[in-house]
């Protein structure tokens, strides 16, 4: 995918005036929040289940190569294949060797924020194998030829009218008087164009919200049950995985699970749960005859041992981007690449490196609430302060920032003549505002009187008015 | 300072101060926010209480300094000695001095916004409600959203003004619903954000620090005012 990260400012402006995606934030600002406090204040042990979480992927990050090649065997020993992608070129030539091997013209895709990552859409299609996006909010912005502005909710930027003339410019062999008013049509439509596609495929790849070091197996989470047709129908299953997945036993599995669907959507749990472990038995009535693991690491082991590795605890709920402000006044396509809000200002850096990704750690105001709701407890304000170090000591920041930043510091580390400079400065903006105590502009200050006001400051500086009290 | 007088401290200020550190900090320049921390140590580290009116210089002293020297054999340990002496005024007022009663008196309504720092780092949020309900007269009007972010974050609000301004905008709104005659908070930077927005609004809500209707000191200007 095409990163535009770099121009995450400009990026920003266009979001601003987009009046359909303003109205479409409003949503998010509403809903997602209200819910998933009703689901943490609703069970007693929720903060205790965070902790818990937390605690079993440091555990698991911090003997990740054992749990991997456990779960390896595992997957081998029920008949499953897993492929090691180092990069996201590997992932895709994994995946399309398979699905030519399968001779696969149509391949189903449950929702994966991996397969974003590695842009699997552009590459099968150059490829000619047709991908179906089969997750009702993938499936619109497929239709839109767009990318998700959302982890969980990848059209949270589209109103319901703009999915009706969506639908009914590709639905084209539909009654066209049809009722499409009503979320509930929409939702009856796009499943029965889907329902044949289904049927049809002949590759399903999945993502996975977890891989289970104990057993090998997949699990996914979804609302639509569209995950389990894409991998119970077609004849091969491709899991599409990023290794962090890697969740050392069920129990483990079952306790993340507690608090992943509540901070997400504030629900319990989400309406499917699916497990799978390998291709179809002897036994069974169904299920795919082949079954492949891709795992991919595309950077992540390198986070590991740095100061960002607690990353890799992120379950990919949504509840930072769902929290953030910044998130809600530009939504998610702003940020440029694959990875959104505040989960994505850490991680677009860290995968594609902070020349291209530096504007995001910048971009916060440090207001943490994407810390207080995150499941797994990931200091997500801390480390975009530690993007921030990275990118100053190597000189990557503005040289007008940098150079305001040392002559400040120069002050700032002599009281005497920072109390003067104090001073001054104070007289000079007072005389500035002259009687109407703010200012409306102010050179060097564009960026602060473009949008405000300036209050400017009142009689004496702190420190005189007490020396004249006679204090200490 | 009449508040911390009231609750029966003896106050200092000592004049070798300047700033925590926190802008170089959170731009990133470790070197500079150490050296700056170091000279505040130092100043500060004799008192029994460092006491700062605003929550995120006092999320700065007793959350990040800590984790500024860490690892640090000479620092570490005389660090967190000084950052386990550091309150914010409000808490330090409910939480150490437990004070049970005011001497101000206010006829009017207030709206409080819960900054940040304040509130997600030092857990600000019911201190203040309970010294605004000891002031006599003063009427708490809540505002919607009162715990989300009013878009300042330091140099995020010049080097992303256009977000900034978004996010603000919508601060100043739920100030406008609440209707009350105050807006007040606990951290200058929200304050003169706030502050700043709402004149460029043509608002007429007045905005102040907390402490200001807490020490029953509403005679000097309100923040963006003159004389």
């Amino acid at each position: 995918m095409k990163i535009t990260t770099p121009e995450f400012k400009s990026n920003a402006v266009d979001a601003l005036a987009n009046e359909n995606l303003q109205k479409a934030m409003g949503h998010v600002q509403v809903g997602f929040i209200e819910k998933r406090k009703l689901a943490a204040d609703g069970l007693p042990e929720f903060e205790a289940l965070r902790d818990n979480a937390r605690d079993i992927k440091d555990h698991t990050l911090a003997h990740l190569d054992l749990y991997l090649e456990a779960y390896s065997e595992k997957v081998e020993e029920s008949g499953g294949h897993v492929h090691w992608a180092q990069t996201a070129e590997d992932a895709r030539n994994i995946v399309l060797d398979i699905c030519r091997n399968a001779g696969a013209k149509t391949v189903t895709k449950g929702k994966s924020m991996i397969s974003e990552e590695i842009g699997i859409n552009a590459f099968l299609e150059n490829n000619g194998i047709a991908p179906i996006e089969t997750d009702l909010g993938e499936y619109i912005i497929q239709l839109r030829g767009e990318a998700p502005s959302h982890i969980i909710a990848p059209a949270v930027h589209v109103l319901k009218e703009q999915v009706e003339e969506d639908f009914r410019a590709e639905h084209t062999h539909l009654d066209i008087d049809r009722n499409l008013e009503e979320p509930e049509t929409l939702l009856d439509e796009a499943r029965t164009v889907l329902r044949q596609k289904f049927i049809d495929a002949d590759v399903g790849i999945t993502g996975a919200n977890f891989l289970v070091a104990e057993t090998g197996t997949s699990v996914i989470v979804t609302n639509e049950g569209n995950g389990d047709l894409t991998q119970t129908l077609p004849k091969v299953h491709i899991v599409l995985a990023s290794l962090e997945k890697i969740t050392p036993t069920l129990e483990d599995v079952s306790q993340i699970l507690r608090v992943l669907a509540r901070s997400a959507t504030g629900q319990e749990q989400s309406v499917y749960t699916t497990f799978s472990t390998g291709p179809r038995r002897e036994t069974d009535v169904d299920g795919p005859q082949e079954y492949h693991v891709v795992l991919l690491d595309n950077g992540r082991t390198n986070m590991i041992g740095t100061e960002f590795q607690e990353m890799l605890r992120c379950i990919r709920c949504g509840a930072c981007m769902n929290h953030c402000p910044v998130y809600h006044a530009i939504g998610g396509h702003a940020y440029g690449w694959v990875y959104p809000g505040p989960m994505g200002a850490v991680l677009t850096p860290s995968l594609e490196g902070v020349e291209k990704g530096g504007n995001l750690p910048n971009a916060s105001t440090f207001c943490g609430r994407c810390e207080s709701v995150c499941p797994m407890r990931i200091p997500l304000p801390k480390m975009m302060r530690h993007w921030r170090e990275r990118e100053f000591e190597r000189g990557l920041n503005p040289v007008t920032q940098r150079w305001g930043l040392k002559v400040w510091a120069w002050f700032a580390r002599r009281p005497r003549i920072y109390a003067m400079g104090a001073r001054y400065a104070m007289r000079a903006v007072a005389m500035l505002a002259g009687r109407k105590g703010s200012l409306t502009s102010m050179p060097m200050a564009g960026g602060w009187t473009k949008y405000r006001d300036l209050p400017a400051p009142e009689g004496k500086t702190f420190q005189q008015q007490w020396q004249a009290k006679g204090g200490s | 300072m009449d508040l911390l007088e009231q609750a029966g401290c003896v106050v200092s200020v000592p004049p070798a101060q300047t700033c925590c550190g926190q802008p170089a900090y959170n731009s990133g320049d470790r070197a500079d926010s150490r050296a700056i921390a170091e000279q505040v140590v130092t100043a500060f580290e004799k008192f029994d209480f460092v006491v700062a009116p605003s929550g995120s210089c006092a999320a700065m002293l007793k959350k990040h300094y800590p984790e500024l020297f860490q690892g640090d054999p000479e620092w570490e340990g005389r660090v967190k000695t000084f950052s386990d002496k550091v309150f914010e005024l409000v808490s330090f007022l409910t939480d150490v001095m437990f004070i049970q009663k005011l001497d101000a008196k206010f006829d009017g309504s207030v709206t409080y916004h819960d900054s940040c720092s304040g509130l997600r780092e030092l857990d600000i949020s019911r201190q203040p409600r309970k010294l605004l309900a000891m002031v006599e007269g003063a009427e708490l009007r809540e505002m919607k959203d009162s715990d989300v972010c009013c878009g300042f974050g330091g140099t995020f609000c010049v080097k992303y003004s256009d977000i900034s301004n978004s996010i603000v905008e919508k601060k100043t709104a739920n100030v406008e619903a609440a209707d009350a005659d105050i807006l007040l908070a606990g951290d200058l930077g929200c304050l003169m954000n706030m502050a700043g927005k709402l004149a460029r609004e043509g608002k007429t809500t007045k905005v102040r620090h907390i402490a200001e209707v807490l020490a029953g000191r509403l005679d000097a200007p309100a923040i963006g005012e003159a004389k």
